[in-house]
């Protein structure tokens, strides 16, 4: 890619610096902003723009802000910065790497949905980066572009920084919420969305880390520059985190559309050890384990096209798996992972995460039969669609589809305690 | 009065500031109020509890349960320094799970054990986002955290060594 418009800082040095963000493109779209356009201008821009939530769901941002209860106040704006999906490590980069961009895009954020406070609620594991933030916050404040009267307007935006404390649960945005709150970190019964009833009550906006990076260069240089880049239903550059099995693992800011090939064999520089790809989890622990076979290979990385492989993109988390790895190993971390992180609160996901984890266990060891196989699947099959939250529903995707479509990996283990 | 207000007065309002002035407001400071009162012992005392209760305006057992929920949060002394490597999938196929276990038996210790003049506890933990650079491992302490990343069990070893000598 030509230029990176989030991971400006590797082009830049010096870019979490207040004075070289402000001499690169910096704050400038702010004050456009909240000096020339209407609040809902800036919402419409975003809209045009077909910007998408880069956390993993992918929803139209702009239809989001635009979803903001406007008859009851005040209202919020979350950031969330609580990047705790295995595989994924893009926002750490961008908020170490990018801070003002990021902070920028926030108070963008805030003034569209007119918010007067906005909150940043970082994981416990990024107090350095929070204290970092706190830093950059009193700056933008000190040079009247955060706090009382932004720019001389009579606008005011507020951002504060809070820590989480080691838990998943917590980047799902209504947990999230919650644990802002001081609460336990569970997740509520949705509708109502965020945007009607979110922390305090209060309507909210939650976006990503990543996703409100992208508001100031789409304020700046207008919609139809960001549409120029990515797909037509997936536009704008994406941040690829690439790990696992791969030579060169770490973070890749290319258009959305770019195909898993590129990415693993030339920008990853392919399979160390003399290896074979074997499978990929485009959106980190959360993936179905996509074959990666030519077809799959030859695949565009963006919204519509990942699940035509039976998956999803996600927060584009690639996790590269080779030949050398026993597919049921690789269940029983990720199984071991949900189960240790789930909050509790809903029986199919806190009982069925258990019983999941006793079973890969078992299979992993070389065991257990294949009946042992097929319950497991019964009880993956019998969680879908029960859960209150994603993170349920996630824990059996690498689940089901190891069992489905890597079925040799399977026999061969139970084969063992079979003999 | 209030041991934990007395303490830091500074920081406390400072903390309280980011969040509405009602109640719902207050209870929101529970979480960095925590942080603050494991910031000396690595751990929050049964009076710390009773305190930050008062401050937010809570009940003692709902303090007690965000401790319990919350990993990185602590009722009781284990070591002042953490090492928690990350060994989850993105990890361990970079050789997490290995790395961990030769660390371990080179300070002769088990995984979740302390080291035996109770200074270095290490222990195996989820995610930290340091996926492309395992190796990797945080060390929690008074200071705060600090993330070590693409290390070998020499350089983690050297690391560990210094920490329990100071």
């Amino acid at each position: 890619m030509a230029e990176h418009i989030l991971l400006r800082h590797r082009a830049i040095p010096g870019l979490d610096q207040f004075d070289t963000y402000r001499q690169n493109e910096g704050f400038v779209a702010l004050r456009k902003a909240i000096t020339s356009m209407d609040p809902d201008d800036v919402t419409n821009e975003v809209k045009a723009s077909g910007l998408r939530g880069r956390g993993g769901a992918g929803f139209p941002t702009g239809m989001k802000w635009s979803f903001i209860d406007g008859h009851n106040w005040p209202h919020y704006v979350v950031a969330n910065a609580d990047e705790s999906e295995p595989g994924t490590f893009k926002d750490r980069e961008i908020m170490e790497g990018n801070p003002y961009q990021f902070l920028e895009g926030v108070a963008i954020c805030a003034y569209a949905v007119k918010a007067n406070d906005a909150y940043i609620y970082l994981r416990g594991e990024f107090w350095p980066i929070a204290h970092k933030l706190d830093e950059c916050i009193t700056e933008m404040e000190a040079a009247g572009f955060l706090g009382e009267k932004v720019f001389g307007s009579n606008i005011s935006i507020h951002l504060h920084t809070h820590l989480g404390a080691g838990a998943y649960i917590c980047g799902e945005e209504s947990a999230l919420l919650e644990s802002i709150e001081g609460k336990l970190g569970q997740p509520r019964l949705r509708p109502p969305f965020p945007p009607a009833v979110g922390v305090y009550s209060k309507p909210t906006i939650v976006n990503n880390v990543e996703t409100l990076t992208n508001v100031p260069f789409i304020i700046n240089r207008g919609a139809a520059w960001y549409k120029s880049m990515g797909t037509e239903k997936s536009p704008g550059p994406k941040i690829f985190s690439l790990s696992g099995c791969i030579n060169r693992p770490g973070n890749y800011e290319l258009p959305l559309g770019t195909t898993f090939r590129e990415l693993i064999m030339d920008h990853g520089r392919g399979i160390p050890g003399g290896h074979k790809i074997k499978a990929i989890m485009a959106a980190g622990a959360s993936s179905s384990l996509i074959v990666a076979n030519d077809e799959a290979l030859n695949t565009p990385m963006d919204y519509e096209s990942v699940p035509q492989l039976g998956a999803q993109l996600g927060s584009a988390s690639i996790i590269v798996v080779d030949d050398s790895v026993n597919i049921p190993w690789l269940i029983n971390k990720t199984v071991h992972f949900f189960k240790h992180e789930s909050c509790g609160k809903c029986t199919p996901c806190r009982e069925g995460t258990y019983w999941m984890m006793h079973l890969t266990e078992r299979i992993s060891h070389g065991e257990a039969t294949m009946r042992d196989v097929e319950l497991l699947h019964d009880v993956a099959s019998q969680m879908k669609g029960k859960c209150l939250c994603a993170l349920g529903e996630f824990s059996i995707e690498a689940v089901l589809s190891g069992i489905e479509r890597f079925p040799a990996d399977f026999e061969s283990v139970t084969a063992k305690s079979n003999a | 009065m209030n041991a934990l207000l007395e303490k830091y007065p500074d920081e406390i309002k400072v903390i309280l500031a980011k969040y509405p002035t009602d109640r719902a407001g207050k209870r929101s400071a529970v979480m960095p109020l925590m942080y603050l009162a494991q910031r000396e012992d690595g751990h929050v005392t049964k009076d710390a509890f009773e305190q930050i209760a008062e401050i937010c305006e809570i009940t003692v057992t709902e303090v007690a349960s965000i401790i319990g929920f919350y990993s990185l949060y602590y009722d009781e002394p284990s070591g002042k320094y953490h090492v928690q490597v990350c060994t989850d999938l993105p990890c361990a196929l970079r050789g997490a799970e290995q790395f961990l276990e030769n660390l371990c038996e080179n300070l002769g210790i088990k995984v979740g054990e302390t080291t035996p003049d109770g200074k270095v506890k290490v222990e195996a933990v989820m995610c930290l986002a340091g996926c492309d650079k395992a190796p990797m491992f945080q060390v929690q302490s008074p200071e705060g955290l600090e993330y070590h990343e693409n290390q070998t069990v020499e350089s983690a070893l050297e690391l560990i060594n210094k920490l329990r000598q100071g």
